[in-house]
């Protein structure tokens, strides 16, 4: 088990090296027990068996030695649960919501909340192009920390069962939905740490890197007063999407971006789909009908269904853009075109 | 009695002559073979599905089968490996064995009996079909966690459903009718204390799948109705709560890891003494370890679920629990250390196996052990650890476990002698291979791979690629074993009826091969003498 940076996960890994010297040497112990009688009282040897069968005296010995052994794991394996799961005194909060096949970060007290997605290309995956280092351990928008301040996080999914879980902070928590869990972590090493959802939630489980950057106090507060630029910026960006007429050479590039990032996942880069689970939208009656209903259907998601709502998750330019693109793909050549002030507006 | 039979159905086609008979058969030990050959047939496909998850882990990268299918491949492997190939396995050695070993002429419910295995088959070909449906296998792993079982699950999460109520009453049958036999049938003088310690763990496993598999059962049935019925058990947003989906299935669970592996620690039983030349040591501790285990498996579920947000009292009381279990399962190893100690022992076959599945199955109770410290299991839960932890605890120990028992007594059942020279080398070599594919898995666990996932990050590569070798080396050992037991049925040595000199026991009485009926009138049990 590796030490990981925090001072509980060094101390989860001593308990992890008592826990194996203990296996190792109760190991050693009947092993060495078995290998012996079996070379020293194999026929060749010995060919008169004895007659014992029965000794009380052993039997309460070889009951109680392992009970004190228990006793001596469980004390230090308690204490430490006891602090583990200790959440009071927290300088700030996260709210981790999960869904269907990325994160969302939430920080409680300034408001700022974005996703976090995967950004190992499809051709990595395929075989297509050599892997880099961080193979399926790399995201977008990272989780960004501060060192030496208590954080809380908070977690919950929007769809199935998840598991948030960073090693190097010894920190897993089950994302349930209805249910908000806690955990929290002091990291006193600025770094970038890596983890990987771990509860089986459907076919992206292999594909939702975790990762956090944390970073000595005064850098975080500048990071967070630049995300607040940003988010005014973002908002300034969208008013001026909205004024402006897009064209179709405008929004396809746009569109095809947004739908390999988001909708490839389960539609398939050529937008054939996987069977009648995640339906192809080449040629669909949807991506090819009536504009509303397929604007309707990006934006609202279906009900306890992978097809998530975008509303929330996508500004009015990359919607428009992604809908444009679907529409002028493949097989589909409907020639519509549909802008983000119509996006704005169905909101 | 069997040449009545074969007067009555002179005249018809012998292939529907064969037919009926084994589609009606009440006969305990024609069931126990119908039993054992399923479940080999099983353990081969959802042996081949474990081949097709080592190959796509071979190397990072998806190569050959896609993230989806790779799920519903993983969930059949799971789910066939356990109601497929190591119940029905051990329900069939319990067949075979039961009344034999208790002066019994048959079970007690014979029809019952014929009726419990072939649900089974049925129940099994639902299941397997769902791979050729829209929407493809069940996909959510052995586990099927609520709600992306139920709320996300494939259309045939339907046929999924009823196939484990079928096995579930399947199971019940068989548990209630080896509880009525061992009850009711034993052989005048055959006292509980008397009985081989096979038939005491398969008298406590029955009780346990009473008890448990009615659970399972209400479960599914749950699902069906939050599917299909506007019920919301495990729906979040109707008010239910997906965790108490956890709650009820490892209530069910836990239990049911037991009934994998009690028969095998009955069959390590049974064949240590023999090649010790030395009587078990410590039979009543054995019996008593044995009840205990039974009992301490129903209040430890939670320990499956540390990572759910649990109370810390409660995450405390399912530590020290579990770590309980240790006990009495530690006194098991030692009692068959001590029957070994000072006897006079020889290595044949079912001798090896028996003592892998005790170094191995130790392997696994170590790494247990490990997980129940519930600081620790933060790190390692949902892990490749955990299943390097249940596979040394199911392998070489539920399967080695059927392995030995089948080297033991098939020389009963079929009159021939298998073939030492190849019994000892599918030994070895499935040894090395169980090993070889399951050891390195603790490494890639520790280091944060997480389980269940169809590729990884580069950092696992060597020592999946290490498992995935292990794993085609242990497929074609198995092949092996299939040849072995194929040229033992159709030739071979002649057996004798004591057919190991150390043996002990009334299955040994009979003639080998064993009759058709046996023991029409019980044998005398002998006051003083060891069964």
């Amino acid at each position: 088990m590796r030490e990981g940076v925090t001072d509980m996960s060094a101390r989860i890994q001593q308990i992890h090296h008592m826990g194996l010297w203990v296996c190792i040497v109760v190991g050693v112990i009947v092993f060495g027990a078995m290998f012996y009688t079996m070379f020293a009282h194999r026929r060749s040897r010995h060919p008169v068996p004895a007659t014992f069968s029965h000794s009380t005296l052993v039997e309460i010995v070889w009951t109680t030695i392992p009970v004190l052994i228990l006793v001596g794991m469980a004390i230090p394996a308690a204490i430490a649960l006891r602090d583990i799961e200790n959440n009071e005194d927290s300088d700030m909060t996260v709210v981790i919501t999960a869904s269907q096949w990325k994160w969302h970060y939430r920080y409680l007290e300034t408001d700022i909340s974005y996703y976090s997605n995967i950004t190992t290309p499809d051709e990595q995956i395929y075989n297509l192009e050599p892997k880099d280092e961080h193979y399926l351990l790399d995201a977008d928008n990272p989780l960004v920390l501060p060192t030496n301040k208590k954080i809380r996080f908070l977690v919950t999914s929007d769809d199935v069962i998840h598991s948030w879980w960073v090693p190097d902070f010894a920190v897993k928590q089950d994302a349930i939905p209805g249910f908000i869990n806690e955990a929290w972590t002091i990291v006193p090493t600025p770094g970038t740490y890596r983890g990987q959802c771990t509860e089986l939630c459907g076919q992206g489980h292999g594909f939702m890197p975790i990762v956090v950057e944390v970073r000595p106090e005064a850098e975080f507060d500048q990071w967070i007063e630049d995300q607040r630029i940003a988010a005014e910026l973002a908002g300034g960006a969208a008013v001026a999407a909205r004024a402006k007429t897009w064209t179709m050479d405008e929004l396809m590039p746009i569109g095809q971006e947004t739908f390999l990032k988001h909708c490839a996942t389960c539609h398939e880069r050529d937008g054939m789909g996987q069977g009648t689970k995640y339906p192809a939208l080449s040629g669909s009656a949807i991506a090819t009908g009536e504009m509303a209903d397929h604007l309707e259907r990006v934006m609202n998601g279906v009900a306890d269904t992978e097809m998530q709502a975008w509303a929330p998750q996508l500004s009015d330019l990359e919607i428009a853009a992604v809908i444009t693109y679907e529409r002028n793909s493949w097989a589909n050549s409907t020639g519509d075109i549909i802008q983000p002030i119509t996006v704005y507006k169905a909101r | 009695m069997v040449a009545h039979a074969e007067t009555v159905h002179a005249n018809r086609h012998p292939l529907i002559a064969f037919a009926s008979r084994w589609l009606f058969t009440t006969n305990h030990k024609e069931i126990g073979s119908l039993y054992l050959w399923l479940s080999l047939t099983l353990f081969f496909i959802a042996g081949g599905m474990a081949m097709v998850i080592r190959l796509e882990l071979f190397e990072p990268g998806i190569q050959f089968v896609e993230p989806e299918f790779y799920n519903q491949v993983l969930t059949l492997h799971g789910l066939i490996m356990v109601f497929g190939a190591v119940m029905p396995a051990f329900v069939g050695l319990a067949n075979w064995l039961i009344p034999m070993m208790i002066g019994a002429p048959d079970m007690a419910l014979p029809r019952m009996n014929n009726f419990s295995f072939w649900i089974l088959p049925f129940a099994f070909t639902m299941l397997l079909s769902s791979l050729f449906m829209e929407g493809g296998a069940p996909n959510f792993g052995w586990t099927f966690y609520a709600p992306l079982s139920t709320t996300y699950g494939p259309p045939s999460t339907d046929f999924f459903i009823l196939g484990v109520h079928l096995m579930g009453i399947s199971s019940i049958m068989g548990a209630i009718n080896i509880i009525i036999t061992i009850v009711n049938l034993r052989a005048p003088g055959m006292t509980y204390m008397r009985m081989p310690l096979f038939v005491w763990t398969w008298f406590i496993t029955a009780f346990l799948l009473i008890m448990v598999m009615p659970v399972l059962a209400g479960v599914v049935t749950m699902m069906l109705t939050d599917r299909h019925f506007g019920t919301s058990f495990f729906e979040a947003s109707g008010g239910g709560d997906p965790v108490m989906f956890q709650h009820i299935f490892w209530f069910f669970g836990h239990p049911e890891v037991y009934i994998m592996i009690l028969p095998g620690f009955g069959i390590a039983s049974q064949i240590i003494p023999t090649f010790s030349r030395k009587k078990l040591f410590g039979y009543s501790s054995m019996v008593w370890a044995t009840v205990s285990i039974a009992f301490l498996s129903f209040i430890v579920w939670g320990h499956h679920m540390f990572t759910t947000g649990m109370p810390v009292a409660t995450e405390l009381f399912f530590m020290f629990a579990t770590m309980l279990i240790a006990v009495p399962t530690g006194v098991k190893v030692f009692n068959w250390v001590a029957t070994m100690w000072r006897g006079s022992i020889t290595f044949e076959t079912p001798m090896l196996f028996a003592i892998g599945f005790v170094m191995m199955f130790t392997i696994g109770g170590f790494s247990g052990l490990m997980l129940a410290l519930v600081p620790a299991d933060f790190q390692y839960h949902d892990t490749f650890f955990v299943v390097a932890h249940f596979h040394y605890v199911l392998y070489p120990g539920a399967i080695f476990g059927t392995m030995a028992a089948v080297y033991y007594w098939l020389p009963k059942w079929c009159g021939h002698m298998y073939d030492e020279r190849l019994g000892k080398i599918h030994f070895w070599t499935a040894t090395f291979a169980v090993n070889l594919t399951f050891f390195p898995m603790h490494f890639t666990g520790l280091a944060g791979m997480p389980r269940r996932i169809p590729d990884y990050s580069l950092q696992f590569a060597d020592f999946n690629m290490v498992s995935s070798v292990g794993a085609g080396l242990l497929g074609l050992t198995q092949v092996l074993f299939l040849y072995i037991v194929i040229k033992t049925i159709r030739g071979g040595v002649k057996a004798t009826d004591q057919v190991w000199e150390g043996a002990v026991g009334l299955e040994w009485t009979i003639p080998s091969p064993a009759p058709h009926h046996t023991f029409e009138t019980p044998p005398e049990i002998v006051e003083g003498r060891a069964y």
